[in-house]
């Protein structure tokens, strides 16, 4: 067998220290008796995309051998790559993809953490990839797979990501380099030494972990969060209402899907609902560790907070809310005091006072306005669920769905209902059809297919043309 | 001050003979200019080759004691013109630019100093990003070698060859009296290898020598019948001169050239791609020593008639592989050897792909079709690389492919430009959809999601010239231009704005000022607000564009202020005033702040002093999960994670740990009336001691607030 270099490529995404990666590597070559050449193509890639570094590696004694200097190459070759690290699970996707990974000789160190991709963030409701397919793809293109999640690692080390992945290339013995020596490159780098040798060192044990799936048992979270929003005599009523549909369920799907769609609607984010989440002290603590504020520091938390007549009106014993909804002066008047955006600092004494003082009126929400509305067209709603079971199961099951459309607040509350009453309305066209459920199901999506409800409305108008 | 800093590498250029140099291509370059006894050196900046700019920034002290003067070129146009020292007087000049947009403003300046040549040795140093990561149109440099007559250097991609370029260049310019280019692929400017140093040498003929003797020689002024003779020169002249230069330095490579009834032409850039496909065919080992014999173009123009014929002369057929299109190489070759007679067989574009980058892959195939012509009995077919084995595709692997998302760049964490993108947004929801010119900088990225607004970049700096024509008194709707700082010196005070007022058009331009040249990599530019020790700072972009005439200029000075922003925008669009009208939307590109004030602050925190931390979240539990805030924001730390809460299947956004408190999350929220879910925290380290007594009492009073409300 002559001899040949051993190639590297990373997959990182720009910023997030695949050069430093790179930078370690070809130190620990060229002080190992190896040349070491890289090459990435940054461009505009540094700005948050995908890039790739590409490493060769070649023994100076085969050189000193030969009398002449390798001749590396610049881009890696599809089935010829020794060891691939990837900084992400999409990215390890990635090199699969472009045949970097291979079983007949390629290493794969992965981080199964995800950076989510514009596509999957911007989705109006859950546009998130497939974890399993792209873990279970990876495992089948490898020769050997160590995927963990790195930048926890690295963040409990206080580290980054390169120093955990670093670390586990050291544990693999891929490299013709014993442990110290890697540690010496990071130490030789003279940047965050310390916090990168920990997350090194930690990196080095760790084992492919599969992403656990948790069932949660709606109906007890459900009771507990109505009794949480309400009171328990909520609760009750949400288990009375959810009698009928237990009688009309099947498979279990109708009953779960109901009643986490009741419980959700039932507990309707009123400015009350938010006041009385912000000022809890669990909620205090919660963003205390999410700033990962010390010891010795002040946290101090502002609010950004935009109330408006209607939602003020929502929270107003009912005829007086109508009343102040049709009474143009006291209409703009509010208006006037509510104003436009406020920040409230919840960790002073003032704005608490103003949250809190709101959260009381929990007791009086039964008699508010929009809790009046939200009964009403809770109970139609669900009053066509059990007829529908006995008579298109499936159906029924997608109608038990449709307030996954009923989401957020203001204007995106408003376009939420929109929709909503748009695709209930299609629903008796659809009975007649025979595969109604699906139709049912397209509408949902094309709803949340875009904000313009373009895509609703050209469903809707092919709905109308059957 | 440029995003990355060169401070500790330059100090590689002061190796001496014999001491060996390790580092990126970008860096040999400049060690080699250094050799060659370089007196000026200027250019601008782009990938790839961005970093040589900012090396010669850091080295800059370097550089004056060798008596060396760098400058930051207004354009490429201004690099290029440059050149010109070198017409009358000995002295040697390097410019460098991206190409090939930098070629194409470079070259009405690289024209007339090829028309009247060169006394001194003349190098442009090009970044050919072609292929892969590259951000502009694919086009080839060659074309501008070939139309003005400028050599064309392709040097293989090892730090030896390329610094033996570099001092062959300004020879082979010197020798012929003709500008050279010195062609550098992307990936061979940022190769990290190994070269022996040789010393620095200070220019024996110097600025101040020509400054003081001036001297001037009209027949190499560009004016007939001058340049009636340059053209004949050129031809009788300097071509001859510079054939005979190459063939007598060998900068051309022959390996085993007799080994076989065959051969491979190749430029000198592709040659490690090409060694490494025959090396996974078997005909090679990694050392380079091939069983097929290869001709390697270390100049790619011209071309050396004799030493293609010598090649081919004992070929059957030779394939030539040449990246990119036209195939300028390939029918210079067919033309050589058919004069010649030469009944040489040619293949390159038949076996190889006309168009696009020339991957190992492709290159590997292309070699394997070759030899299977030529010499099937070198192929070992069950010794195969994969890369040429088809394989069937595990289904394991088709579903991941279907869950792998295209991942382009974008605006960066904390982006300033972001909240312009959002306001647009948001002012088009009230004034419907505009026709939006876009430029050439970091703001394109505003035509990918989540923003996708931008029809047309017409080139750097030429924002709103691409809307020239949307200038007729039928309509009130106005088109919208963008431009960057960057673009806006470069160029687009004059073609654009100057322009628009001569020409009395009545739309917007945003002129997105972030004080550096961002997308390049945060050097400085006449806007900058940095101090800057060897350039003039700190001028306004409204006062020039006052300037020339605009009467209506607006300023926003914090871009965050998206309802602020907003409201400009709307009255832009919507004013009965008419003419043309600018708003500079200031704040400085987040990269370079962090990178300026993090180390200050962590400092101050280390030192006791009070600081103040900004971050940003989102309630977990009032979140529902809609995400309209990541399509008006798109900000990589404002993402999303699995819901906490059992009953919602849809995922929540969140905040994480890389958000640097810009605000715009906060502002967003409020512009577009979005939800409640937004928080600021500000985390206090080394609080007063009033603020901590102050803090006891809030916590005391809320805490049994909080306490009391658990109870009931």
């Amino acid at each position: 067998m002559p001899p040949r270099a051993i190639t590297i490529a990373i997959l990182a995404m720009g910023g997030e220290g695949g050069g430093v990666l790179a930078d370690w590597i070809v130190d620990l070559a060229e002080h190992g008796g190896y040349y070491a050449q890289t090459t990435s193509v940054p461009g505009v890639a540094q700005r948050t995309g995908s890039t790739i570094y590409y490493i060769e590696l070649f023994p100076e004694a085969a050189v000193r051998a030969a009398g002449k200097d390798p001749v590396l190459a610049l881009m890696p070759v599809p089935g010829e790559v020794d060891i691939v690290v990837a900084s992400e699970l999409m990215e390890a996707g990635r090199a699969v993809q472009r045949n970097l990974v291979t079983p007949d000789r390629t290493t794969l160190i992965a981080s199964t953490h995800r950076v989510y991709s514009m596509t999957e963030r911007t989705a109006i409701g859950d546009g998130r990839v497939d974890a399993e397919s792209l873990l279970e793809g990876i495992r089948a293109a490898a020769k050997r797979l160590v995927a963990a999640d790195f930048a926890e690692i690295a963040r409990d080390c206080g580290s980054v990501i390169s120093a955990a992945l670093f670390g586990a290339l050291a544990a693999t013995e891929a490299l013709p380099f014993p442990r110290e020596r890697f540690q010496d490159a990071i130490r030789r780098g003279g940047v965050g030494v310390d916090a990168s040798l920990r997350a090194f060192e930690r990196s080095g044990e760790v084992r492919a972990r599969d992403l656990p799936v948790p069932d949660p048992d709606v109906i007890r979270s459900a009771v507990e969060r109505l009794a949480d929003y309400q009171d328990k005599r909520y609760a009750e009523e949400y288990l009375e209402l959810l009698q009928p549909i237990r009688t009309a369920d099947r498979d279990g799907t109708l009953l779960r899907e109901t009643a986490r769609y009741l419980a959700l609607w039932m507990s309707y984010e009123d400015a009350i609902r938010v006041a009385d989440l912000k000022v809890r002290a669990a909620r205090f603590g919660r963003v205390h560790r999410e700033v990962k504020a010390g010891p010795g520091q002040l946290v101090r938390i502002h609010e950004f907070l935009h109330p408006r007549v209607g939602e003020f009106a929502d929270i107003l014993p009912a005829s007086l809310g109508r009343w102040l909804l049709a009474t143009r002066w006291a209409t703009s008047m509010v208006a006037r005091l509510a104003g436009h955006g406020k920040v409230v600092e919840t960790t002073s004494i003032r704005g608490f006072l103003q949250l809190y003082l709101l959260a009381c009126l929990r007791p009086m929400r039964r008699r508010s306005l929009r809790f009046v509305r939200e009964q009403e067209q809770i109970r139609q709603w669900l009053a066509l669920i059990p007829p529908l079971a006995a008579e298109n199961y499936a159906l029924a099951c997608e109608v038990a769905e449709c307030p996954r459309l009923l989401k957020g607040y203001g204007d995106t509350h408003e376009r939420g209902v929109r929709n909503f009453v748009a695709v209930m309305q299609a629903l008796p066209q659809l009975r007649s059809c025979n595969d109604a459920a699906a139709r049912l199901k397209k509408l949902r999506e094309a709803a949340m297919a875009d904000e313009s409800g373009q895509k609703l409305a050209e469903e809707l108008a092919c709905a109308a043309a059957h | 001050m440029a995003e990355r800093s060169f401070k500790r590498e330059v100090q590689k250029l002061r190796l001496g003979a014999g001491e060996p140099f390790h580092g990126e291509g970008i860096l040999a370059v400049t060690k080699a200019l250094l050799e060659s006894g370089v007196s000026y050196v200027a250019g601008y900046q782009g990938a790839p080759i961005s970093h040589l700019m900012d090396v010669l920034t850091d080295a800059n002290d370097i550089l004056e004691e060798l008596g060396v003067h760098f400058e930051h070129s207004a354009s490429e146009a201004t690099a290029a013109a440059t050149l010109a020292a070198s017409v009358h007087y000995p002295l040697r000049g390097a410019v460098t630019f991206k190409s090939t947009v930098g070629t194409n403003v470079a070259s009405d300046a690289l024209a007339n100093l090829a028309s009247g040549g060169v006394t001194g040795g003349a190098l442009i140093i090009v970044g050919e990003d072609y292929g892969e990561g590259s951000s502009i149109m694919q086009e080839r440099s060659h074309a501008f070698a070939m139309k003005s007559q400028i050599w064309l250097l392709d040097p293989r991609p090892n730090l030896p060859s390329i610094v033996r370029a570099v001092e062959h260049g300004f020879a082979l310019s010197e020798a012929s009296h003709t500008p050279v280019i010195l062609e550098l692929r992307i990936r061979a400017c940022h190769v990290h290898g190994r070269f022996v140093a040789r010393d620095n040498v200070r220019p024996t003929f110097t600025l101040k020598d020509a400054m003081e003797h001036p001297v001037r020689d009209v027949s190499r002024i560009v004016l007939p019948p001058s340049s009636y003779l340059h053209e004949r020169e050129k031809i009788e002249k300097r071509w001859p001169a510079a054939q005979s230069y190459i063939r007598d330095h060998a900068l051309n490579e022959f390996f085993s050239p007799d080994a076989e009834d065959f051969g491979i032409i190749l430029q000198g850039g592709m040659y490690n791609t090409t060694i490494r496909a025959l090396e996974l065919l078997g005909l090679s080992d990694a050392f380079g020593n091939t069983k097929v014999p290869l001709y390697v173009l270390n100049v790619t123009y011209p071309l050396v008639d004799d030493e293609i014929q010598r090649f081919c002369a004992t070929k059957r057929g030779v394939l030539l592989i040449e990246e990119g299109q036209p195939d300028f190489l390939e029918q210079n070759l067919h033309s050589i050897l058919r004069k010649a007679g030469l009944r040489t067989k040619v293949h390159g574009k038949d076996l190889l792909p006309m168009a696009g980058e020339y991957t190992a892959a492709v290159v590997t195939r292309g070699v394997l079709e070759f030899v299977e012509l030529y010499a099937p009995r070198f192929i070992q077919r069950d010794r195969l690389p994969s890369v040429v084995r088809p394989q069937p595709r595990p289904a394991a692997m088709e579903a991941l492919d279907r869950q792998v998302h295209p991942r382009p760049p974008s605006f960066c964490t904390g982006c300033p430009e972001r909240p312009i993108f959002t306001a647009l947004k948001l002012v088009e929801r009230e004034l419907g959809s505009h026709h939006v010119s876009c430029d050439i900088g970091c703001h394109l990225f505003s035509i990918l999601p989540p923003f996708n607004i931008g029809a047309t970049t017409m080139g750097y700096g030429l924002g709103w010239a691409g809307a020239a024509a949307f200038n007729t008194r039928e309509t009130d709707r106005r088109t919208i231009s963008i431009m960057g700082d960057g673009g806006f010196w470069h160029n687009g005070l004059t073609s654009g704005v100057g322009n628009a007022v001569f020409n009395q058009t009545d739309s917007l331009l945003v002129v997105v000022d972030n004080s550096y040249t961002a997308a390049t990599g945060g050097q400085d530019i006449p806007s900058s607000q940095a101090e800057n020790p060897i350039r003039t700072t700190r001028l306004s972009i409204a006062g020039a564009v006052r300037g020339v005439g605009v009467k209506w200029v607006r300023t926003i000075a914090r871009t965050y202020d998206v309802a602020g922003m907003r409201d400009v925008l709307r009255e832009a669009l919507t004013t009965r005033e008419k003419g043309p009208k600018v708003l500079v939307a200031q704040s400085e590109c987040m990269l370079n702040r962090q990178r300026r004030l993090e180390p200050q602050a962590r400092k101050a925190a280390s030192e006791g002093q009070r600081v103040v931390r900004q971050k940003f979240g989102v309630d977990e539990d009032t979140c529902t999960g809609d995400h309209s805030c990541i399509r008006l924001s798109g900000c990589p730390s404002l993402t999303i994670r699995p819901n906490p809460d059992p009953l919602r299947p849809d995922p929540v956004a969140t905040v994480i740990d890389s958000c640097v408190g810009c605000g715009l999350c906060g502002e967003v929220a409020h512009a577009a009336v979005l939800c409640p879910s937004f928080y600021r925290a500000d985390i206090v380290t080394n609080p007063s001691a009033w603020e901590r007594f102050v803090a006891r009492v809030r916590l005391a009073f809320i805490g049994f607030l909080q306490r009391r409300m658990a109870r009931t």
